[in-house]
């Protein structure tokens, strides 16, 4: 049995149905230094992720989970934007 | 069964010392390699190598033994090649037998499109001094006359690239050739010892905190592959690394049905046949970041479809064993060798799924960087900062998955 990941709309499906989003990050961008972050520096860290996903082969749309990366977890699965 | 009955070997757990010149952290193919050319070229022989688990119990343990130059960037090539010939000569330099074994790798194509991506890698390789060159479907079955050239009926076969330098190197025996190379020179290897801080001070890395106590260092390099975002972070860095799971199965052993390797890249699958006669495949990584080595039937169920399509007659042998490993991945799927900003403190790392093959070359480099402050001109485009420099090294479709 693969990943299961609870989608908001849709229950718990197998990770194959979705795109993973990766790690949420900080969207805001004053200045390069921060792109550079931004775009290229992950925490990559063990432990809670705030991570998201696109529901590929479902209801087709992105929401947001905790996911604990040691463990693969599913720690809170309340849809953000 | 018999592998929850079998004990694990530890190396003997002897003192460390309050310091050394230069501290390794994980017990991989990189450290050792780092560690035996540290001593072996530099005559630095002050050196611990601490690994929280036992040599070996990283990807270095857990890969599938692929080592080739037939890569796509005139930055890769050098570098996966002086690699490669340094794998051919390395049994006799570590006195250690690391059944290489030279078999060539066939790269199936499928479409006009991956045809003239693999004619230009040619042209490109060719014009470097490796060989690579086309095949036709006929002369894959010279090569290989088990292969399925209609793909299973899904994915016909057009033609191939073929590099007959591609070969395999026993995993195991590299992790402990170098480490018993390092060893006899004096290098220490600290088994079951966990690095859990970075000491720097003033910008400038000065030890190690370990589980058994702290070390001071002269230098230390992190060449932990799927940990290092974790060991940088003691450092107060964060990488461009998102850790990936890799896997891979076997069969029970078969008479001898395919020599070398065996990918397609429009199928994300690779097969080759072990020296015990198993037959292996591999696949893609997971698309999402993990420190889980679990394995999953999902994996399996996937990545044998894929493989029947090519090799039918696999379907008569049972699968034996499946595992996992963790690969450290870079945006432009080239390792990241050099000093980083933390001075003092250097890093072996975006090891990815293409980390066993460059272990004598990358080994061999930092050991020069390390001693010498120096940066060898084979390691210069790998350098850590640059993505902030914007001068990226991407090769994904020659780094492939193995
Ligand atoms: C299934 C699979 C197939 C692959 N196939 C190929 C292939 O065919 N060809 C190829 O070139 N590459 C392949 N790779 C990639 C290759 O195996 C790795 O890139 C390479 O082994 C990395 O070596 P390393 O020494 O950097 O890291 P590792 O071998 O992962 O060693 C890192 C070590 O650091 C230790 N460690 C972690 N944290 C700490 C800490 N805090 N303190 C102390 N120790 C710590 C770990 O226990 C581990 O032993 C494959 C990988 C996998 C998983
Ligand atoms: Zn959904």
């Amino acid at each position: 049995m693969g990943l299961r990941i609870p989608c908001p709309h849709c229950g718990l499906r197998e990770y194959s149905e979705f795109g993973f989003g990766g790690e949420v990050r900080e969207l805001e961008s004053p200045d390069l230094e921060r792109d550079f972050e931004r775009v290229y520096l992950n925490d990559n860290a063990p432990g809670p992720q705030l991570e998201r996903w696109f529901h590929a082969y479902g209801c087709r749309r992105w929401f947001t989970i905790t996911r604990d990366t040691v463990t693969n977890q599913i720690v809170d699965s309340t849809e953000s934007a | 069964m018999t592998g929850l009955l079998r004990g694990r070997n530890f190396l003997p757990l002897r003192d460390m010392k309050p310091s050394y010149d230069v501290v390794i952290i994980g017990g991989g193919v990189q450290g050792l390699s780092t560690a035996y050319y540290l001593a072996a070229h530099h005559g630095i022989k002050n050196i611990a190598v601490l690994e929280r688990a036992y040599i070996g119990a990283g990807a270095s343990g857990r890969n599938t033994q692929v080592v080739r130059s037939n890569y796509n960037t005139p930055e890769t090539i050098p570098f996966y090649k002086e690699s490669l010939q340094m794998y051919s000569t390395l049994a006799q330099e570590l006195d250690f037998n690391l059944m290489f074994s030279n078999q060539g790798e066939i790269d199936l194509v499928h479409t006009d499109d991956s045809w003239r991506v693999e004619n230009d890698k040619c042209l490109l390789n060719q014009r470097m001094g490796v060989n690579t060159r086309m095949l036709t479907p006929s002369e894959i079955l010279e090569v290989c006359p088990h292969i399925d050239l209609s793909g299973g009926g899904k994915l016909p076969v057009i033609g191939a690239s073929y590099h007959p330098p591609c070969s395999f190197v026993r995993h195991d025996s590299v992790v402990w050739g170098y480490a018993s190379a390092a060893a006899r020179l004096g290098v220490h290897i600290h088994e079951q010892t966990r690095v859990t801080g970075i000491e720097t001070d003033g910008g400038t890395c000065r030890g190690v905190v370990t589980d058994r106590g702290p070390i001071a260092a002269g230098a230390v390099l992190s060449a932990v592959a799927g940990w290092s975002s974790e060991v940088a972070a003691m450092a107060g860095l964060k990488l461009p690394i998102v850790t990936h799971p890799l896997q891979a199965f076997v069969t029970e052993p078969v008479k001898p049905v395919i020599s070398g390797l065996v990918c397609s890249f429009d199928a994300m699958l690779y097969i080759s046949q072990t020296q015990r006669g198993e037959l292996l495949a591999g696949a893609e990584i997971l698309p999402y970041n993990t420190y889980s080595s679990r394995s999953g039937f999902d994996f399996i169920a996937e990545c044998a479809a894929r493989a029947l399509m090519f090799l039918p007659l696999m379907g008569k042998a049972r699968l034996m064993r499946q595992w996992t490993g963790l690969c450290d991945m870079t945006p432009d799927s080239s390792p990241i060798l050099g000093e980083s900003e933390v001075e003092r403190f250097f890093l072996s790392a975006g090891m990815g799924t293409w980390g066993f093959k460059t272990a004598p070359v990358a080994g061999r480099s930092m050991a020069e960087h390390i001693a010498t402050g120096k940066v060898p001109t084979v390691m210069k485009p790998f350098l850590p900062g640059r993505f902030r420099s914007d001068r990226m090294v991407p090769d994904a479709a020659s780094a492939g998955t193995h």
